[in-house]
């Protein structure tokens, strides 16, 4: 059976709450009933038949097609299932989902992935600030789960990030990892802007290229082969094409730090 | 019952409960991955003074370890999981650990859990850290030659401990040559481990002794120089006789590798017949009836 599929009429005039649609949620409702679900748009709410032309299928994978990046929310607190958008996605893709999988073909808005506990989000192209982050007040950002970003991610990716895994293959901003708390952020791009790591007091960052700036708080530990990228690498096998290299003896310069935060992080730059 | 001209007694095996684990010691290279395992399992022939019964169960080529390098699968087993925790939480520490190079990684999934790294993770005193990937917990602990990556967790299973065969020879050379033969057939088949010296055991034991607190001495019933001084099990043309004891994850595997050993040593000259030991059915749950197996 195909997947149920929410196709885009034209771009909503404000910001859509994307967040009533889950795949759990849709079980069971015929695309009468679906339509009729009301999303808050602005200070109003709009049925989903208004916005979205609706083709019956399984619910189980969802597809929105003619994504656009004024639809927020998208799986938001998610548990299972899987979300297909054909297009880009607004702000807060995945906020807080623990299960299921989201695939964009298009960009992202901030805060994808943030405080998300489980399941796996894959992004095709670009994701704004706060991948993976903690929302302003949070004293906790991403807590588990897989991201694998293709394009560029926005500063501060990884913001109080706990646990998990965050793969950013193109060009990563500035203070990435910054509060970090534990969990790993793998950048396989050619550029990291300046200053990751900024507050971390735990976590791993994995750099295929050397920042751009690095903070004075970190301190070098020198050139290592470390074991657990191995791991690493064996986990993402055939997601991620630029750290296939850590599956063949990786060889990294790692650098503790932030001291100014406890300095039991570490910023891992590949070497050779 | 004659396999190969060898008789096969009528009587059984018993054997008991236990619980079992499975560890992935992995290393630079295969032989730094058995120098860690062979010392994790040494003085381990025996719950009786060991605390555990453990050996290797087989080498692990690279694409079989979970980080690529070459590995060696071992089994422990012990009479409770409260023992099981202890040795294996000792072994590692003191013996895995400290080997050059190594990592060690659950091999079985599933039962009850036993803490691995978990348990060990204090060493890093402080700067350890934890990484999980795949579902899987792992804890890196700072080591003088870099880091020692430990998996959180390994899982159980109710295994049987002390299946067991003895070969009754003419000759010592011929029970050596009939068990040899037995050890390197059982050693090509999966969830088993024998874990006495080479597999084999010369110092077959009965219960009890003639001191008070000995739980255990020797079988004199089958010490061929005694065969005229007790109530001897041996035939006058038997000379030596030597017993393989097997540790299985399950009974199916111990039955398994009883008939390989078996059907090899009797394939040897010089070997006469093949018995089992028992309490008489009264203490082990697990009853292996030697001629039920070779039929």
């Amino acid at each position: 059976m195909s997947a149920l599929t929410l196709s885009l009429k034209a771009p909503p005039r404000q910001r859509v709450d994307m967040s009533p649609l889950l795949p759990e949620r849709l079980s069971g409702l015929d695309t009468g009933a679906i339509a009729r679900i009301e999303l808050a748009s602005g200070n109003r709410g709009v049925p989903v038949g208004d916005l979205f032309a609706v083709a019956a299928g399984d619910p189980a994978e969802l597809r929105l097609e003619g994504g656009c990046d004024r639809l927020d929310y998208i799986g938001r607190d998610m548990t299972a299932g899987r979300i297909v958008v054909e297009g880009d996605a607004g702000a807060y893709l995945g906020l807080a989902m623990t299960g299921g999988a989201l695939r964009v073909r298009g960009t992202v808005g901030a805060w994808a992935g943030a405080e998300m506990r489980g399941g796996e989000i894959e992004i095709d192209g670009a994701a704004g600030d706060f991948l993976g982050g903690a929302l302003p007040g949070s004293m906790r950002g991403m807590g588990g789960g897989l991201v694998v970003l293709r394009g560029p991610a926005g500063d501060r990716a990884g913001d109080r990030m706990r646990r998990g895994v965050i793969v950013v293959e193109g060009a990563l901003g500035a203070y990435a990892g910054s509060r970090m708390i534990a969990g790993t952020l793998a950048a396989c791009g050619p550029t990291v802007g300046p200053y990751p790591g900024f507050a971390m007091t735990r976590g791993s960052l994995l750099l295929c290229a050397a920042p751009q700036r690095l903070l004075p708080t970190f301190a070098d530990c020198g050139g290592h082969d470390l074991g657990f990228l191995r791991l690493l690498g064996r986990a993402l096998a055939g997601r991620c094409r630029g750290l296939a290299w850590l599956e063949d003896g990786p060889r990294v310069r790692r650098l503790a730090g932030d001291a100014a935060a406890g300095g039991k992080g570490e910023i891992l730059i590949r070497e050779g | 019952m004659i396999v190969n001209g060898v008789a096969v007694e009528d009587t059984f095996a018993e054997a008991f409960g236990m619980k079992a684990t499975r560890l992935v010691i992995t290393a630079d290279t295969l032989a730094w991955a058995h120098t860690a395992a062979a010392a994790m399992t040494g003085f381990a022939t025996s719950v009786i003074a060991c605390g555990c019964e453990a050996g290797i169960e087989r080498a692990l080529a690279p694409a079989e370890t979970p980080d690529g390098r070459p590995g060696v699968a071992v089994l422990v087993f012990a009479m409770s999981l409260k023992d099981l925790q202890k040795q294996v939480g000792n072994r590692v520490g003191q013996c895995v650990m400290t080997a050059a190079g190594s990592a060690c990684f659950s091999g079985l999934d599933g039962g009850e859990s036993l803490r691995l790294g978990g348990a060990l993770r204090y060493f890093g005193d402080g700067f350890q850290i934890a990484k999980k990937f795949g579902g899987r917990r792992y804890w890196r602990l700072p080591v003088m030659d870099g880091e020692f990556i430990c998996e959180d967790v390994v899982g159980t299973a109710s295994g049987v401990g002390g299946g067991n065969f003895l070969v009754l020879a003419a000759s010592r050379a011929a029970a050596l040559a009939g068990t040899e033969a037995a050890v390197a057939a059982m050693r090509e088949l999966p969830n088993v481990i024998l874990p006495f010296p080479g597999g084999i055991v010369r110092s077959g034991s009965k219960v009890g002794s003639k001191y008070p607190g000995l739980k255990a001495s020797t079988n004199d019933a089958y010490c061929p120089t005694l065969k005229g001084q007790t109530r001897s099990a041996l035939a006058p043309a038997v000379e030596a006789v030597l017993e393989i004891v097997i540790d299985g994850l399950s009974a199916a595997d111990v039955a398994a590798a009883m008939r390989a050993g078996i059907a090899a040593a009797c394939a040897q000259g010089g070997v006469l017949a093949i018995t089992a030991g028992n309490y008489g059915g009264k203490l082990g749950k697990h009853h292996f009836h030697l001629r039920e197996i070779m039929a």
